[in-house]
């Protein structure tokens, strides 16, 4: 792991994922992205699933990769790096590597439709396998590279355009698939929530650092707030994630060994869900009065999921 | 390292046996694969021989062909030999990624076992699956036979990774027929074998991480199309390369191979174009007509993809009537190898008179009396210098006659 201490200190570390790149102003893919890479002084090969970060980031004849970097398609950036580890392994058992003094870590990033949908069978063989690497999941809670379409991550209540709000609608009616903790339930060594920002990016750092040096297969799903879809002015997009944690609306926590849940942030005072959604153009219809009773849903949903988190790191079971 | 297999000079083996003993001998660097019949003893064998040391690469065994060939992809991108088998189906959900390693120009090698697509399901064969990825930028060979997939599978590595080419491959041969058909196969011992496909020459591997490489970047109307051109052209003069690795091939074991392979043709009025094991059947067919005083020959692309037109056409100029036969059912049009063959005439100054026939499909016996049927229609063609016979016919349907004109 690198040894960063502060934040000025981080924003001046050699990157492996350059600026230029054509995300949105504020967008959080990337502050993610580099997070994760810059987590380790493991030299680094790194699949992207089809997506903003993907069409974003390798516009030939420019990429924003100083690593090596390999796109296939939408729903198979998890078989795409399984492939590139299992060469590794035999390339190593052969003594025919490239550089023999390097130790090469493996990663994947696919947005939340490339790993909750598409990709997700792709994701749980790689995983059910046991290669060696870190899957990270940039959960902006929809389709966004194609316009914000739904996704089985995205929330009650949120208006997409494959859900939208409408005269007989309140927007998303299904819940927030639980993908977390599907993949603790495969078993993997580690499996983490993380948020990007000035808060929590140590607790980011500390994930990724110990997810790449953990061996076999490790997940982290991270919160990625979408200044263009979520509707919120793009200085925010930290404001917007802490405040996620601090409604307990994306609450952070490890899971070791398939079952160990540790909390590891506990906001001092859970804010009510309405701090976190009234900051966002997707959920405004939700504070018209005949909707007032999916604010309360929620609230109800996000208590309930809380209590459950901090009764299982409680049990320790 | 791998342990040493000791073959007889002979071997009676199938199909699947062949392609699985010509991967082994390749020492491929990481297989990734999914099982699905008729190709699935192929995988099984493979993880036999990987369960017994004679091979020491990674098995990757994936939860779906369009993981199998996503894997194929990570693995050739980072840098080493990779292959995999598949047939129908499991060829059909890889066909998004299919296009995806070509155009990224990785040298994978994947040995086809021919069988019908669903719906109906069928397990049984046909060029079904071939036709599926005709245009997905790969080199399609067909083996006929045992000894052929053997031979094929060979070749293919040393094809798709010359670095003129560059372009994956895929070898293919009829399920059932020619992958379940115990024959006398002629084998090389391992390390001859080994020696002619040679050592994986890395090209731009993800690996060399001093070098960080960018696989499959996003290009718009700036560079999508150049990028294309190139592929397609890279396609297009492949076969300098496969004429001298089918020569080196000749060299080493007496067995000679050729893009276009043609019987009885020299002195032929009337010809048979015909892909796989059929090919076979129809030589034994040729022989009888010939007995009958019917000058007729046959000719079959061995290189399905890239399609040799200009060799076809020289082939068929003094031909008067040709039937194209073939194995899959087009679907609203002729079938591809009559629209190839037509086409490579008329690119050539050239003309006969030509009629499509669907046969096989689904596993459909198709007899010599079949083909001898087909040839004594065409015979017709050609006495009456002009088209007698139906356009399109299916060879061996039952119910009503369906055929089209
Ligand atoms: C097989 C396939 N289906 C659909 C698409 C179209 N598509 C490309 S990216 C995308 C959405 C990406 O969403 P997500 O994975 O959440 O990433 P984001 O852009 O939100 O970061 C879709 C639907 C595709 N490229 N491939
Ligand atoms: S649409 Fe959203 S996720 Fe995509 S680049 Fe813009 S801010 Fe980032
Ligand atoms: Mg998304």
């Amino acid at each position: 792991m690198k040894n960063i201490s502060n934040l000025k200190e981080f924003a001046c570390t050699p990157d492996r994922f350059q600026g230029g790149h054509r995300l949105c102003p504020g967008c959080a893919h990337g502050m993610i992205v580099r997070e994760v890479v810059n987590a380790t002084e493991d030299d680094l090969v790194i699949s992207t699933a089809t997506g903003c970060l993907e069409v974003c980031s390798a516009i030939y004849p420019y990429t924003s990769w100083d690593v090596s970097w390999l796109h296939i398609g939408f729903e198979n950036a998890a078989a795409g790096i399984s492939g590139a580890e299992a060469m590794y392994k035999a390339l190593s058992r052969k003594n025919r590597l490239y550089n023999e003094d390097r130790n090469v870590k493996f990663v994947a990033f696919g947005g939340d439709g490339g790993t909750y949908d598409i990709g997700f069978q792709s994701l749980s063989g790689a995983t059910e396998r046991g290669h060696d690497f870190l899957y990270v999941c940039l959960d902006n809670e929809g389709y966004m590279n194609t316009g914000g379409q739904r996704s089985s991550s995205t929330p009650i209540g949120a208006h997409t355009t494959t859900s939208p709000r409408g005269r007989v609608s309140y927007g998303e009616k299904n819940r927030k698939k639980d993908l977390t903790m599907i993949m603790a339930a495969h078993g993997c060594p580690y499996v983490a929530t993380a948020v990007p920002g000035s808060k929590h990016w140590k607790d980011l750092a500390a994930k990724a650092a110990k997810a790449i040096s953990t061996a076999g297969p490790t997940f982290i799903n991270a919160l990625s707030p979408c200044t263009t879809e979520w509707k919120f002015k793009p200085e925010d997009t930290v404001e917007i994630a802490d405040l996620a944690v601090e409604t307990c609306m994306f609450p952070l926590y490890e899971i070791e060994d398939g079952h160990k849940l540790t909390i590891t942030y506990r906001p001092k005072q859970k804010l009510p869900v309405e701090e976190y959604l009234s900051r966002q153009g997707r959920f405004s219809h939700l504070f018209k009065p005949e909707n007032s009773w999916v604010l309360e849903e929620i609230q109800k949903e996000v208590d309930r999921y809380w209590e459950y988190l901090l009764r299982r790191e409680e049990a320790g079971v | 390292m791998a342990e040493k297999y000791q073959l007889k000079s002979k071997e009676v083996w199938d199909g699947n046996t062949a392609a699985s003993h010509a991967l082994r001998q390749a020492q491929v660097d990481v297989v990734a694969a999914y099982p699905i019949t008729p190709s699935t003893p192929i995988v099984q064998n493979y993880a036999s021989f990987l369960a017994n040391g004679y091979v020491d690469g990674e098995f990757v065994m994936v939860e779906s062909e369009h993981s199998a060939m996503s894997a194929c992809v990570g693995a050739a991108a980072a840098g080493g030999r990779v292959a995999t088998a598949t047939s129908s189906q499991g060829y059909a959900l890889m066909v998004e990624v299919l296009y995806q390693a070509s155009g990224m120009r990785l040298p994978i090698v994947m040995t086809v076992v021919n069988r019908a697509l669903a719906s109906p399901l069928n397990i049984h064969g046909d060029h079904g699956d071939l036709y599926l990825g005709r245009d997905a930028g790969w080199i399609h060979l067909i083996a006929n036979n045992p000894q052929e997939a053997y031979d094929m599978t060979l070749c293919a590595f040393r094809i798709a990774e010359d670095e003129r080419v560059r372009l994956p491959v895929t070898t293919n041969q009829d399920g059932f027929l020619v992958s379940h058909t115990a024959q006398v196969v002629e084998p090389l011992d391992d390390d001859t074998a080994y020696k002619f496909i040679g050592d994986y020459k890395p090209l731009n591997p993800m690996l060399d991480i001093k070098n960080p490489q960018t696989y499959g970047a996003q290009t718009e109307e700036e560079w999508h199309f150049e990028f294309k051109a190139t592929q397609h052209k890279a396609l297009m003069e492949s076969p300098a390369v496969i004429d001298e690795v089918f020569a080196a091939f000749e060299k080493l074991t007496g067995r000679k191979y050729n893009r276009v392979e043609s019987y009885k043709l020299d002195d032929a009025e009337i010809a048979l174009v015909v892909m796989g094991s059929a090919y076979e059947t129809s030589m034994v067919a040729v022989d009888k007509a010939r007995e009958e005083g019917i000058k007729v020959g046959l000719i079959m692309p061995r290189s399905f993809r890239p399609f040799p037109y200009n060799e076809i056409a020289e082939k068929l100029k003094n031909i008067k009537a040709i039937a194209a036969l073939d194995r899959s059912c087009p679907m609203g049009a002729m079938g591809a190898l009559y629209n190839e063959v037509a086409g490579a005439l008329a690119a050539n100054g050239e003309s006969a008179i030509m009629t499509n026939y669907i046969y096989g499909l689904g596993g459909r016996d198709t007899t010599i009396e079949h083909i001898l049927e087909v040839i004594k229609e065409t015979n017709e063609n050609a006495k009456a210098g002009k088209r007698v016979t139906d356009l399109q016919g299916f060879i061996n349907l039952r119910g009503p006659k369906l055929s089209f004109n």
